[in-house]
């Protein structure tokens, strides 16, 4: 029999406004334990919580790049459980009235085709603390710092078909995010994390199977792993004639594979009810347009334009869109060499390469962006050969020297001093009188031979034409 | 002889204070000294902060020999209820879990009232967690009645009330999230103010029902209170639902002018359930206030009836989320023989809540549980705004209205506590105020055949305790039911 | 509405509250009469009527995005029952 799966994805994702959602504390990651923290976000008797404007306003910004329509009477609600990571036994979050409803984000699937994946609902609350296990007593210290920081949760329908899908999804939501500046999405230090619901059922048949959730996953790789997992679990059981339970289960990525999580007594029971020390918020028509205008092009337009008016393929600009980053660099690059096909290349092929290799993030690049741009001028002006170019660019991206400084201080550049070239090549020839007989001689290949020769003593800091014009000139 | 300084109105204190005649520590001493006289009868107090007081007194001492005081009460002692965060000063809510818990900031009517130059003197015995009506249920044992050591002086804010009444404190202040300020003052023959829900900041207030929950000033009279309301109103930048109001007009509350002014009385207060003693108080306070030049007139309110269900699902509700974060991990009370972290929820909650406590926290729960929540919690709150609409339907026709603030006078102790249903029934003329969010203070208008003080309410318009307090002085200045208990048989000294 | 000792040991779960049996055989009666009397709120005509949060219209209500220095730890510590590390500690959590 054959299967498919139907998947829904909750992503998290931390604001990178510079407070907490309902204090004036900073949302600074790391730090040292509970510095982080006032009254109000570590639940103190007596503390009332208060909006942050901005994280309204970045609500409404996600909201409008992911074609939602702005819920403009909205407000707060109360989610009550006991956990030691949530201070005041509720987290206040949005359940009756969320900001943002009804949006969109587009992949292509597996045919080729565009699909919409629609998202239900984004909606704002409060981030929970860090629980740290001591592993010397048998006990959990418990960080605040977290506590507070601003949230969207972005909830999509269950339109995902595959782990392919799903990770298109994330990629393109991650990019939307990080082109709006509403959060840094880093994933590795966790302000973007997604839940997976996933459940399997025949082919044909209408009616969904059983879903289970994987909570928190923080890697694209870890979640295409789990997806992958889950799925086969699922279908095998099915296969076995068991049933799948309704259940939450944790993914351990070493292990590569998931187990049941303890139940926790009436998890299902939030208890919600409308937030009572938060006023409703009401967004005017005015403040929606005013946001709409702050909107910078977004990934899908940009790939379109960069395609359209720049001529680049698809391929390489729907890597290049999915990352701010990535753009950011190549438009600078762009500016400075005025080329924008060799800098897309450049990118896409040597950029990738070192990124590749050294197993580092686009938003981990360390090298200043004016540098491949210089570095393509050089090469374009003749000043560097491409050999030198590469080196040159590796030695940027390793330890973001200053290439024009480097090329001048290390005699990189091409000479162009035929004088000095003349001299070495007659170096050259009078240490290779075997050589330069037998071509006068007849013998062709001499002829590469001493071409070769004198590279190697140029250093390739001559053009190979310029090396063989010479040679030809002086031996007649 | 110092402690005939807490004869005086804190307004009267204050200019005595303030032109030299009486020096601020004096009058601290004087409470002080009241304290150690009185305290082990009455249980007026859980705690005193001396170092504190005496540090801020000389502070405005200062001030005061410099000629920079600007506030009516400045140099003036108030006593504060144990649910109001005062820094480094323990603030237990009259509860186990909470006995040490000494907060990191100030609340900010104490930052307001210590701005006006106001000292603390010392925190208030209440009901635990502002539970109850007759300060029975604290940890630290009840408080008594000053005009009947047997009786309750009612509750939540039972020692605000009683402290006052037994001259142990000068002003005070407490909190009214269904009568708290108001009954107690009612049984103890003392004046309080519920003020309008957001005219006063609730930040630092320890929370039972957020959507309920004004502090409250208590005292001798009306000017008084007026006074202090003054001080600690206001928009405050920390709580949310606070609000912008017009300015509150103290001169005008001072002429105590009553002329021309409307006043309904619903029909259902004086019907089934009130003492014939209460009602007749009432009535007369009535004709009183009719002789002062205004109209009164009963009318219907049918909707009384539903007052406590929509009081007590609304309130128990709020309250069992906002007790969820006393789970011994953070602060206070965390039980020693808890052995896993279930464990240490369970047994410090168990051990450190009381049993009033625990009953609506369990009740709570139920309105809000998945099943339930539809037909109670958003039911109330569906009432709630017939409550209010009902309400703002009779200030069309009138100005204030008057009404009675409980249906009895001063209860034997121990007689509310076996039945909680009875207790509660006992807030059916308060708990709807709170419910609409609107001002009502209250004064003593007579005294039962027991001698025990009766009170009337003077319910008004959102924000508009100008008026009926207005009104309330009036009254107070044509009438005599302010009186000292030590007068009455029955009150120990 | 009937009150059984199930939904009072519910009750008390959801609370993270545990009564003595003495205490529970109580409860459940207290709350049997409560529970009564709320009951009559049924009679209430509320259709149509819109649920009333908060009192008053009060809406938009927010702190601006400028940092401010967080409270100092020693001091929220010093009510913490127990602390280890600069850290609230509590008993081994399980998933």
């Amino acid at each position: 029999m054959n299967y498919e799966m139907t998947l829904g994805l909750e992503v998290h994702t931390e604001l990178s406004t510079n407070t907490k959602i309902f204090c004036n504390c900073t949302t600074e990651f790391g730090g040292d334990p509970n510095t982080h923290v006032c009254e109000v976000c570590s639940g103190m008797p007596g503390t009332l919580p208060l909006l942050n404007r901005s994280v309204v306003d970045y609500a409404i910004k996600t909201g409008l790049a992911t074609n939602c329509s702005i819920t403009q009477y909205n407000k707060f609600d109360r989610k009550n459980y006991f956990y030691p990571d949530l201070p005041k036994a509720y987290q206040i979050s949005q359940l009756y009235l969320p900001i943002c409803q009804t949006g969109y984000v587009e992949i292509n699937s597996a045919d080729g085709s565009t699909k919409k994946v629609r998202i239900k609902e984004i909606h704002m609350e409060e981030d929970a603390g860090k629980l740290i296990h001591d592993p010397w007593e048998d006990c959990t210290l418990v960080d605040y710092n977290r506590c507070g920081v601003p949230l969207l949760e972005i909830v999509s329908e269950p339109d995902l078909c595959s782990a392919e899908e799903a990770i298109e999804y994330l990629e393109k939501l991650k990019a939307i995010l990080e082109y709006t500046g509403v959060s840094d999405c880093k994933m590795q230090e966790g302000s973007l994390r997604a839940d997976i619901n996933l459940s399997v059922r025949p082919v044909g048949q209408a009616e969904l199977g059983v879903r289970t959730e994987m909570k928190n996953m923080n890697s694209f790789k870890a979640i295409s792993r789990a997806i992958e997992s889950e799925s086969k679990r699922q279908i095998e059981l099915l296969e076995e004639g068991k049933r799948v339970v309704q259940e939450t289960r944790r993914w351990d990525d070493n292990k590569g594979m998931s187990y049941a999580m303890r139940s926790k007594e009436d998890a299902h029971d939030y208890k919600y009810f409308p937030e009572p020390d938060l006023p409703p918020i009401e967004i005017s028509d005015a403040h929606i347009e005013d946001i709409r205008g702050t909107l910078p092009e977004l990934p899908e337009q940009k790939k379109q334009r960069y395609m359209n008016e720049l001529g680049l393929p698809e391929y390489d600009t729907g890597i290049l869109t999915n990352s701010v980053h990535l753009v950011a660099l190549f438009e600078k690059t762009a500016e400075i060499c005025g080329n924008p096909k060799d800098a897309a290349n450049w990118i896409m092929v040597e950029l990738m390469k070192l990124l590749n290799d050294s197993g580092t993030l686009p938003e981990n690049i360390s090298f200043d962006d004016s540098s491949l741009g210089k570095i393509i001028v050089m090469l374009a002006k003749g000043k560097i050969t491409r050999d030198t170019a590469k080196k040159v660019f590796a030695k940027v991206f390793a330890e973001n020297i200053d290439p024009e400084q480097y090329v001048k201080d290390n005699n990189l550049a091409v000479m162009t001093d035929n004088t000095a070239i003349k001299s070495t090549i007659e170096q050259v020839l009078a240490d290779n009188q075997k050589s330069v007989d037998e071509y006068k001689g007849g013998k062709a290949q001499a002829l590469q031979y001493l071409i070769g020769q004198s590279m190697r003593a140029l250093r390739g800091q001559a053009p190979a034409q310029e090396v063989t014009k010479i040679l030809k000139e002086i031996l007649g | 002889m110092s402690i005939d300084f807490l004869k005086m109105t804190a307004l009267e204190l204050a200019k005595k204070i303030q032109c030299g005649e009486i020096k601020v520590r004096d009058a601290v001493d004087a409470v002080y000294n009241s304290i150690d006289n009185y305290d082990s009868t009455y249980n007026c107090y859980i705690s005193t902060c001396k170092e504190q007081a005496y540090k801020k007194a000389d502070e405005v001492q200062a001030k005061i020999d410099s000629g920079n005081i600007a506030s009516p009460l400045a140099g003036v002692p108030v006593s504060v209820k144990d649910n109001i965060c005062t820094k480094g000063i323990t603030t237990t809510c009259a509860s186990k879990i909470l006995e040490n818990f000494k907060p990191t900031y100030n609340a900010t009517v104490v930052e307001r009232m210590e701005a006006a130059d106001m000292i603390i003197v010392g925190k208030l015995n209440m009901d635990e967690f502002a539970m109850g009506s007759t300060t029975e249920t604290s940890h630290f044992g009840a408080t008594n009645n000053p005009w009947d050591i047997n009786r309750v002086p009612g509750g939540s804010s039972g020692g605000a009330a009683a402290s006052v009444a037994a001259s142990e404190a000068v002003i005070s202040l407490g909190s009214d999230t269904g009568g708290s300020v108001r009954q107690p003052c009612s049984f103890c023959g003392v004046t309080g103010l519920k003020p309008t829900y957001g005219s006063v900041s609730r930040y630092g207030l320890v929370a039972f029902a957020s959507s309920l929950d004004p502090n409250g000033p208590v005292a001798k009279d009306v000017a008084d209170c007026a006074a202090l309301f003054e001080i600690i109103s206001g928009k405050d930048a920390k709580d949310g639902t606070s609000m912008e109001f017009p300015k509150f007009d103290f001169s005008k509350v001072l002429d105590g002018d009553v002329k021309g002014k409307k006043i309904g009385i619903p029909s259902d207060y004086l019907g089934e359930g009130i003492s014939p003693d209460v009602k007749d108080a009432i009535l007369n306070a009535a004709n009183e206030l009719q002789k002062l030049g205004a109209t009164v007139e009963e009318f219907p309110m049918p909707i009384v009836k539903y007052a406590i269900p929509t009081y007590y699902i609304i309130a128990c509700a709020e309250a069992c989320s906002n007790l969820s974060r006393y789970d011994g991990v953070k602060y206070g009370y965390s039980s020693p023989v808890a052995e896993n972290l279930k464990e240490t929820y369970i047994k410090s909650r168990s051990e450190g809540f009381g049993m009033e406590v625990k009953r609506r926290i369990m009740l709570g729960n139920f309105v809000l549980s998945s099943g339930y929540y539809d037909a109670y919690y958003k039911k109330a709150l569906q009432a709630k705004k017939l409550i209010q609409a009902s309400f703002f339907e009779a200030f069309e026709k009138y100005d204030m209205l008057l009404g009675p603030v409980a249906p009895t006078t001063a209860l034997k102790k121990g007689e509310s506590l076996s039945d909680p249903l009875k207790m509660y029934l006992g807030d059916i003329y308060t708990v709807m105020i709170n419910i609409a969010g609107l001002p009502a203070v209250c004064v003593p208008c007579g005294f039962d055949s027991n001698n025990l003080p009766i009170g009337l309410q003077l319910i008004g318009k959102p924000f508009d305790e100008t008026t009926i307090m207005q009104t309330a002085l009036g009254f107070q200045k044509a009438t005599d039911f302010v009186k000292n208990p030590e007068l009455i048989k029955g009150a120990a000294k | 509405m009937q009150i059984g000792s199930e939904l009072v040991s519910y009750l008390e779960a959801l609370g993270r509250i545990e009564l003595s049996d003495d205490e529970r055989v109580k409860c459940e009666k207290d709350l049997q009469d409560i529970l009564s009397y709320i009951d009559t709120l049924n009679e209430l005509d509320t259709s149509n009527v819109e649920p009333l949060s908060h009192s008053f219209p009060v809406t938009n209500v927010f702190h601006e995005d400028e940092v401010k220095t967080s409270a100092d730890r020693e001091l929220l510590l010093s009510n913490a029952p127990h602390q280890k590390d600069g850290c609230f500690k509590v008993p081994k959590t399980v998933e």
